[in-house]
């Protein structure tokens, strides 16, 4: 398993909240990584940390065995993509618009907008399934559509990772699974994928490394029906359980023992 | 894709030039709006005390003549005509920066302090004895409006609400201090009463080389960085990982803020309405693209002041209304209208 993006015993603070203490992490290339954990677990910050979002106190963030740090700020982003649990669109701002800022990384001060950024923005929008929202505003968009717009001004990015955060919150059951299954083809069409997860079961379905966090740190890490058992769900949730395997898919399910309070 | 998608275009950025579509609504409004700007400029160089023909007005442009209309289009109103262009540029397009920073409709140059600093700079430098002539006024309002924009990016920077807080705080201080000096000192007050009430007459004679460079440059500035403030507009996490160096993006708009309402301060007077308004009026159609709304508010401002500084000329038979006053009759009105038409939300 290779690893170009990794996280060397980083220690990751937010003024005097020390949340991880030397965390290391190898990001398998090509490979579905799923994180999950407890509210408040680290979760969130290890990838903000990935994409140099927060800069460690300590311990270094790898790109090509090169400092994230080190990177010109362009150069970053034409490599790593990445999409926050709640971002903000501007009022009144169209579909096509807000995909297109996607290409930012590519232009230069005085660059026309090229053949090349048209291409880019058509691909990710027909590949998250927006193209034919292209004329309509953001503002007037359903929960999951508008998921899938700013999934669209990602991959518009053209980055071979993506990173990100919780991207199934808000979005009902379908939905959820709809966006699971986008990333999964994202992943076999080349490329790498970290997200934030809430629910271990989706995890555990369509990861194919699945990364445990507790108290900042890593609990457990593998393909998932290797490292998946009761035992784990005790430890990093709390959670009494028993594992059983998914009736569709075959992979660990994590049904909760408890009942009632 | 529909074929209305197609002809919308992509999001164009930086320019008109930029345009690739042979028809695009945007474009197709921006070049409505630089007619209407010809149209209101040439109306403004023929109204006054002796009233010229707008077909004069073209003819002294284009083909001067020397006879007395001439010579008072092209000497006269031609050099107060260009001065409320870049006024109006300089104060509208600086109030589309300070809202899309600040990410607050209701945010207006002067909230970073700098109108407040060069008043304050002008009172002092009359209080010494100082601030003699346009020159010396010119002077001070460039000098008190930098050091304000200084000392509120310093504290503030590290977010725009504390910026917006930090510009609010120290309009009140120096607002404060500078009123009870010139409640203490009539010949200070008698200073300020002229400039404070934001005028384009009769600055002709001050040094106007300098602010109206700066002017132009800054609004350059601000039509380059308008890309950058558009990944901005998407939240600075998205802003930072799309590669948009968000605090170097955030210290330059401060800058061309600073300079573009410094300038533009220094030599009209404080103008109000001007900043707050015109980004309203072009919200819409520039649909949440940065180079637009800039495009459209450098367009758009000088058009609303043109306009003002003819009411200020015609309102009354005798002498002048300030303009200042002109364009706080017109934006109160227009801002209620934008406030209904768009729905409370848009603010």
């Amino acid at each position: 398993m290779s690893a170009r993006l990794t996280a060397r015993e980083i220690t990751l603070r937010y003024g005097e909240r020390v949340v991880s203490t030397r965390l290391s992490l190898d990001v398998p290339d090509g490979a579905f990584t799923a994180i999950v954990g407890p509210n408040a677990c680290g979760k969130s910050t290890l990838l903000r940390a990935l994409v140099r979002l927060l800069r460690p106190e300590s311990g270094h963030v790898e790109l090509d065995g090169r400092e994230v740090g080190g990177y010109a700020s362009k150069a970053l982003a034409k490599q790593l993509g990445f999409l926050p649990q709640d971002p903000l669109a501007p009022d009144d701002i169209k579909v096509r618009q807000l995909v297109s800022r996607g290409r930012f990384p590519h232009q230069s001060l005085l660059a026309l907008w090229s053949a090349q950024d048209e291409e880019a923005v058509a691909e990710a929008m027909a590949s998250a399934g927006v193209a034919d929202l292209g004329d309509r505003p953001v503002q007037e968009l359903s929960g999951g559509q508008r998921q899938r717009v700013w999934m669209a001004m990602v991959l518009a990015q053209r980055t071979p990772y993506l990173l990100l955060d919780e991207p199934t919150s808000f979005l009902d059951i379908t939905h959820q699974y709809q966006l699971l299954g986008l990333l999964a083809r994202l992943r076999d069409e080349g490329r790498t994928v970290i997200a934030v997860l809430h629910d271990i079961n989706q995890a555990c379905r369509y990861a194919d490394h699945l990364v445990a966090m507790r108290d900042g740190r890593v609990v457990a890490e593998g393909v998932p029906k290797d490292v998946v058992d009761a035992a784990l769900i005790k430890d990093v949730f709390e959670l009494p359980s028993v594992i059983v395997p998914d009736p569709v898919t075959g992979t660990p399910m994590v049904v909760p023992t408890l009942q009632g309070e | 894709m529909t074929a209305a998608g197609r002809a919308s275009g992509p999001e164009v950025s930086g320019g008109p030039a930029r345009t690739r579509r042979a028809f695009s609504p945007q474009l197709g409004l921006f070049v409505g709006g630089l007619v209407l700007l010809a149209v209101v400029a040439v109306l403004s160089m023929g109204v006054g005390a002796r009233p010229v023909p707008p077909a004069e007005v073209v003819r002294a442009l284009l083909d001067y003549q020397g006879t007395d209309d001439h010579v008072i289009v092209r000497d006269v109103r031609l050099p107060r005509s260009l001065l409320a262009v870049a006024v109006g540029a300089a104060l509208a397009v600086a109030g589309a920066l300070i809202q899309t920073l600040a990410r607050n409709p209701l945010a207006e140059p002067g909230i970073l302090g700098v109108t407040a600093g060069a008043g304050f700079a002008i009172t002092v430098g009359s209080a010494l004895g100082l601030a003699v002539g346009q020159a010396g006024e010119l002077g001070f309002a460039i000098v008190g409006s930098v050091l304000a924009a200084l000392l509120v990016a310093a504290v503030g920077r590290r977010s725009p609400l504390r910026l917006v807080l930090t510009g609010v705080a120290l309009t009140a201080v120096l607002s404060g201090v500078a009123l009870g000096m010139r409640l203490m000192l009539p010949d200070v007050f008698d200073t300020y009463r002229f400039w404070s009430v934001g005028s384009l007459a009769a600055r002709e004679q001050a040094p106007l080389a300098l602010p109206l460079t700066a002017i132009v440059v800054c609004l350059l500035g601000a039509l380059l960085l308008s890309r950058a403030l558009n990944a901005l507009t998407l939240g600075e996490n998205v802003a930072h990982t799309l590669g948009a160096g968000v605090g170097r993006v955030r210290g330059l708009a401060l800058v061309l803020i600073t300079v573009l309402c410094g300038a533009a301060t220094a030599v009209a007077g404080p103008i109000l309405f001007v900043g707050l308004i015109v980004p309203h009026l072009v919200r819409k159609p520039a649909a949440g693209s940065v180079p637009w709304l800039i495009l459209y508010t450098m367009v758009l401002g000088p058009v609303l002041l043109l306009i003002a500084d003819i009411g200020s000329r015609v309102l009354l038979p005798t002498g002048e209304v300030p303009v200042g006053i002109v364009t706080a009759f017109l934006g109160g009105p227009m801002l209620i209208w934008a406030v209904r038409r768009y729905g409370a939300g848009s603010l």
